[in-house]
This record gives structure tokens, C-alpha cells and sequence, in this order.
């Protein structure tokens, strides 16, 4: 069985904001794709209409196929997710906690106690198993969270931000318990609004805001849309710069396609061509005395669609 | 809109370990786990410990005052002893228990966020909210157990081998019918709120004194039978203990021609009003949990 997630029509509205505006996306086999979007561009109302936490206003979303708002109970079966941070009842010890979640999933006692030890071992909580969770610091507790979505070794593993919350070394294990988790036949959705999360971990992308999908395409598509003709880079100066100045001097250069300010004394540049347009631009630049402090090539293939994506949204 | 065919049904059961069991056999799983919360969390400590506190007292009042004629009194009998005692306790028990463990029971799932764990897991609502349901009637179970067992014992002291009337067994299954009643109550207003001091603050005040002052209101203003309050079926706890069952109404003229009718419900009417709340109050819950969004 290829494991496969989609939305179909997916709308959601609260009162007259729409969250979530007709989401058609359809991911198939075993990949890991990242949800990307600013916060508040209804990722997480997305990932939660999935799970059933909350209903469509239209539309509908399967996992495997199963319809999540007509039948949850069969297709959250197959799917192992974590939405939010959920907390887990306090007196209940990592033991006791993943072994509720396997008894409602129908586990075997072998199977969970055998499941446990490895998810467990993989969010590297072993050595608190028989702790009560409500002890555990946040990261703890969603340590915890990732075991029990992966108990039962699911085909579809659903995580709304997983590293949330956590101090930057938790930051890094959850990265690579994600990229850990990417195997034969399991198809991974998560959302991030940490680029370089998705760009680590993820081979495919989906972009929203405002609640629309703005694009959905493979890392490596990405990377060629932008990086066959055109460089971002981030300039810095001195004191502040005019837009005349951006206009007539920077603008002008050869080899400068666009132009755009990101404060008062930052512009970004696009450059059309390759490194050595790149370094006669740089030329052009220094000689003109404007101040200039650094010339910094711009972010990731993904990290430059994303704010062009975005920027389009908000024009 | 692009319209987009959803992908074919999986054929044949999920690869993912386990077979998911049914809605019942999970709510009483979920139970398990609820209960064992319940039993090892601070409410529990509170709700026994108030329990013991009744006992204390009561245990205290009998052995200081039990030369006086009331005390002397209630000690004589059986039917005496737990008339007063049990029928006049285990309603507040009962009530506690219900607020202690059954007030935030829905509530808190949204607001602790402990429902984002259940609700990620292939479970309908109705065992999560049946689950809940059977922790909470288990646990207070306990704590009015805890109660009996004071009472036996001090009925083991001052009446002897006549301590376990069969009356008390019957009053004991009229109680349980009252806090299943309750607690389907309980729940519905936790399920009302996403708020668990909210869903406690509106449990407690209306079955500590709301429910009460209502039914007087409506006794000596409106001058009907309140059959509809849950509090007034609580009466025919103690009616195994009778030897002759109250009026039913009863009209009395006091000083200055003023007239006062009071009410007690008859047994078919107790346990009406007591079924007919855990029924209605449990499709009602369960209908407003089923609709509940975690957003």
C-alpha cells in the first residue's frame, strides 16, 4: 500500500476569517514534505482538519484514502501524529502513557513493550521511562509525544512543528529524529516556519499563506527555478540609503534585474547571471562610494521563493 | 475551486501495527488509564480527605454527645442510625465527588491540552467522553465507599450485629443511581466549557446551593412540584429507612393564614427524575463534545 495524504476543497472559516481557503493537495509514497508557511497561514488548521481536531467548513481531508471527517477512528489508525504540544496526564510515567495510546490503537502487550523501548531509545528518553511526566520540562514532554506518534510504526506520520518550544540542542535531535524517520513506505507531513528545518529534512515542499497554497514542488525544482538565472543578495550600508540613490545607482548596474529595500540601510538585489556578473556588480558597487559594507549572496533556493511567494501575497 | 478525486480507499487493513479495538472496549481502556490519574492526583488526595473529615466529625459528635437523648436516639436503631447518618451525608459526597472529579472531566481536555493527545489517536469521541464517564463514577465510587465505611464501622460500634441492615443496601443502590444522575449532569456542563475553572465554578455553585434555592423558589412562589430538579430526587436516598414513606404533599397554614406546601418526591419519581437526567444529560453531553472543536 503507498501511503498518501489529501485535502480535497479543504475550507475552513471562523466566522468571516477564512483560515484555510479551498486546499487541494495531494501527497502520495514515501517522502517527507514539509508544510511551510508564516504563522497564521492556517498550517496548523490544515494538519488539524486531518486529524479531526477540527471539521471543514467544506471539503475533506483522507489519510490512505480514509476519509479523516467521515470515519476518524480508521484513518487515524495508520497515522501517527502530533499536533500542537499535547500534554500527556500528568501522573501517567512515559511507560504508562505510550502504553494507553498502544492499547487504544489495539497493540499487542509484546508489541507495545517491545515499541516502546525503540521509540523510546529514538527520542532518547529511555532513561526516564518510569518518570511521571508531569515532572518533564516541555522538550521532555514532546519527546514523549514524538514516541507515542511513531508506536505503532505508522505509514503516515503527521507533525505540526515538532520542534516548538525546544532549546536549540532539541532543536537539533528532533531534526534528526525526523530525518530518522524517513523510511521505506512512510510518508511524513510537517509543518515548519523554520526554513532550514524543511530544507534539512524534507524533499518536497508545500508553500501556503493566507490560506491558500502558493506552491507545492520537490527541493530540487525549487533550487532550479532560481538558482538557473537569478542570485539574490543582500546588501548592507553605511547609513541609510534613498531610493534615488537605489534607483539611479544600484538599480542601474548591469547585470541587476530588481531592486527592493529591506530597511533603511538593507536592500536585496537580484542578479542575473552568474558569479562573475555577481563580482562586476560588487565592482560597480564599491566604486560608486556608497557606503557599501556587505555583499552577502541571500538565503536558500527555498528560503528566496518563500519571501517572493509571500512578498506576491501581500502586493 | 479545482476539484480533485480523492485517492482510492486503502484496500484492506492499515500495515500499521495493531487493530484498532471497538468504541466500547476503548472507553473502558481509556477508563483504566483515567482512573489510575485519578487515583494518584492531588483531587483525589482532597476529595478522600474531605471524606475523612465528615467521618471525623461525625465519629467525634457521636462518641462526645452519645449520652444525650438525640444521640442516644439516633443510636437505637439501624434504620435510625443510617437515615440520619448515610442518607443525610452521602448526597454532599456525592455532590463533592461530582465536582471534584467529574467538573473539569470534559473541560479539561481542551484546556490542559491533554486532548490533543487522545484526539490524535484512532478513537471516536463517544469512548473518550464514556471513558472519562466510567473514571469519574469509578473514583467517586470510592470515595462513598470510603464514607460507608466510616459509617459501618461506627454503626459496628454503637448498634452491633444489626450494623448491615438490608436498608442500607438498598439506599446504597439509590445512591448510585443519584451520583450516575449527577455526574451525567456534571458532564454536560463540562462538556459546555472549554474553561476548567469556568466548568468547576458553574458545577459547584449550581449543586452546592443553586439547585436548592431554586427548588425553594419555585416551591413557595411558583407552588409546584420541582420534579425537574436532580436535587430534589435526592430525597429517596433515605427513604429505605422509613417505616412509613413521607407525604407527598403536604399543605400547612402557619401564622397569619399564611399557607406553605411542601413536596417529596414518591419513589417512582425519584428514580424517574434520576434516569431521565443521566439520559438526557448524557446524549447532551456527549452531542456537545462530539461538536466541540480543539482550536
Amino acid at each position: 500500500m503507498t501511503p498518501s495524504l489529501e485535502a480535497v476543497g479543504l475550507t475552513k472559516r471562523f466566522g468571516s476569517f477564512t483560515a484555510l481557503d479551498h486546499l487541494n493537495l495531494r501527497l502520495d509514497g514515501a517522502k517527507c514534505v514539509g508544510f511551510l508557511g508564516p504563522n497564521g497561514a492556517g498550517k496548523t488548521t490544515a494538519l488539524k482538519m486531518f486529524t479531526d481536531l477540527i471539521f471543514p467548513s467544506e471539503g475533506e481531508a483522507f489519510i490512505n484514502g480514509i476519509s479523516a471527517q467521515k470515519d476518524r477512528k480508521l484513518a487515524l489508525a495508520s497515522c501517527g501524529d502530533l499536533i500542537e504540544t499535547p500534554e500527556i496526564y500528568p501522573s501517567l510515567t512515559p511507560r504508562e502513557a505510550l502504553e494507553m495510546s498502544g492499547d487504544l490503537r489495539g497493540m499487542r502487550p509484546e508489541e507495545i513493550a517491545a515499541r516502546t523501548e525503540v521509540v523510546l531509545e529514538e527520542v532518547k528518553m529511555s532513561e526516564w521511562v518510569d518518570q511521571k511526566v508531569g515532572r518533564f520540562s516541555k522538550g521532555m514532554k514532546q519527546r514523549v509525544n514524538i514516541a507515542a506518534a511513531l508506536l505503532s510504526d505508522p505509514d503516515v506520520v503527521i507533525l505540526d512543528e515538532p520542534s516548538t518550544g525546544l532549546d536549540p540542542r532539541g532543536v537539533a535531535e528532533v531534526r534528526s529524529i525526523v530525518q530518522g524517520l524517513k523510511k521505506e513506505n512512510r510518508l511524513i507531513f510537517m509543518s515548519s516556519h523554520i526554513l532550514s528545518e524543511v530544507v534539512d529534512v524534507c524533499d518536497e515542499v508545500a508553500l501556503i499563506d493566507h490560506g491558500k497554497l502558493l506552491f507545492y514542488d520537490s527541493l530540487s525544482n525549487v533550487s532550479k527555478r532560481l538558482t538557473s538565472n537569478a542570485t539574490s543578495v543582500e546588501l548592507a550600508f553605511l547609513g541609510p540609503i534613498s531610493d534615488d540613490t537605489l534607483a539611479s545607482q544600484v538599480a542601474t548596474v548591469p547585470g541587476v534585474s530588481g531592486v527592493s529595500r529591506v530597511n533603511a540601510q538593507h536592500a536585496r538585489l537580484i542578479i542575473t547571471g552568474g558569479a562573475e556578473t555577481q563580482s562586476q556588480v560588487l565592482e560597480r558597487l564599491a566604486a560608486a562610494k556608497l557606503g557599501l559594507v556587505s555583499f552577502e549572496p541571500s538565503q536558500s533556493a527555498l528560503e528566496e521563493l518563500y519571501l517572493q511567494e509571500i512578498s506576491k501575497g501581500e502586493g | 475551486m479545482t476539484t480533485v478525486a480523492p485517492l482510492a480507499p486503502a484496500p484492506g487493513a492499515p500495515t500499521t501495527i495493531g487493530q484498532v479495538p471497538a468504541t466500547l472496549e476503548q472507553a473502558f481502556l481509556l477508563s483504566r488509564y483515567q482512573l489510575r490519574d485519578y487515583l494518584r492526583s492531588r483531587r483525589f488526595v482532597l476529595m478522600m480527605s474531605i471524606v475523612a473529615v465528615i467521618g471525623a466529625i461525625l465519629t467525634f459528635v457521636l462518641s462526645y454527645f452519645h449520652t444525650s437523648d438525640t444521640v442516644q436516639g439516633l443510636t437505637a436503631s439501624s434504620n435510625a442510625f443510617y437515615g440520619s447518618f448515610w442518607a443525610g451525608g452521602v448526597g454532599v459526597v456525592i455532590i463533592f465527588s461530582g465536582i471534584i472529579f467529574g467538573g473539569d472531566a470534559i473541560a479539561g481536555e481542551f484546556q490542559n491540552k491533554t486532548g490533543y493527545f487522545l484526539m490524535g489517536l484512532p478513537i471516536r469521541r463517544a469512548s473518550v467522553y464514556v471513558g472519562k464517564f466510567l473514571a469519574a463514577l469509578a473514583a467517586s465510587i470510592v470515595a462513598v465507599l470510603f464514607y460507608l465505611a466510616i459509617l459501618i464501622a461506627n454503626g459496628a460500634f454503637y448498634l452491633g450485629s444489626d450494623a448491615l441492615p438490608f436498608s442500607l443496601g438498598e439506599s446504597f443502590a439509590i445512591a448510585l443511581l443519584y451520583l450516575l444522575a449527577l455526574l451525567g449532569a456534571v458532564f454536560l456542563f463540562s462538556s459546555m466549557f472549554k474553561n476548567s475553572l469556568y466548568a468547576v465554578l458553574v458545577v459547584a455553585v449550581l449543586f452546592l446551593f443553586g439547585f436548592s434555592i431554586i427548588q425553594a423558589l419555585i416551591t413557595s412562589l411558583v407552588k409546584i412540584e420541582p420534579w425537574f430538579i436532580i436535587t430534589y430526587a435526592q430525597n429517596v436516598i433515605s427513604y429505605p429507612f422509613l417505616s412509613t414513606l413521607p407525604a407527598h404533599m403536604t399543605t400547612t397554614t402557619g401564622p397569619r393564614g399564611l399557607r406553605t406546601t411542601t413536596y417529596n418526591p414518591t419513589y417512582l419519581e425519584g428514580f424517574a427524575i434520576m434516569a431521565g437526567y443521566f439520559l438526557l444529560t448524557a446524549v447532551a453531553g456527549l452531542f456537545f463534545f462530539e461538536r466541540e472543536e480543539f482550536t
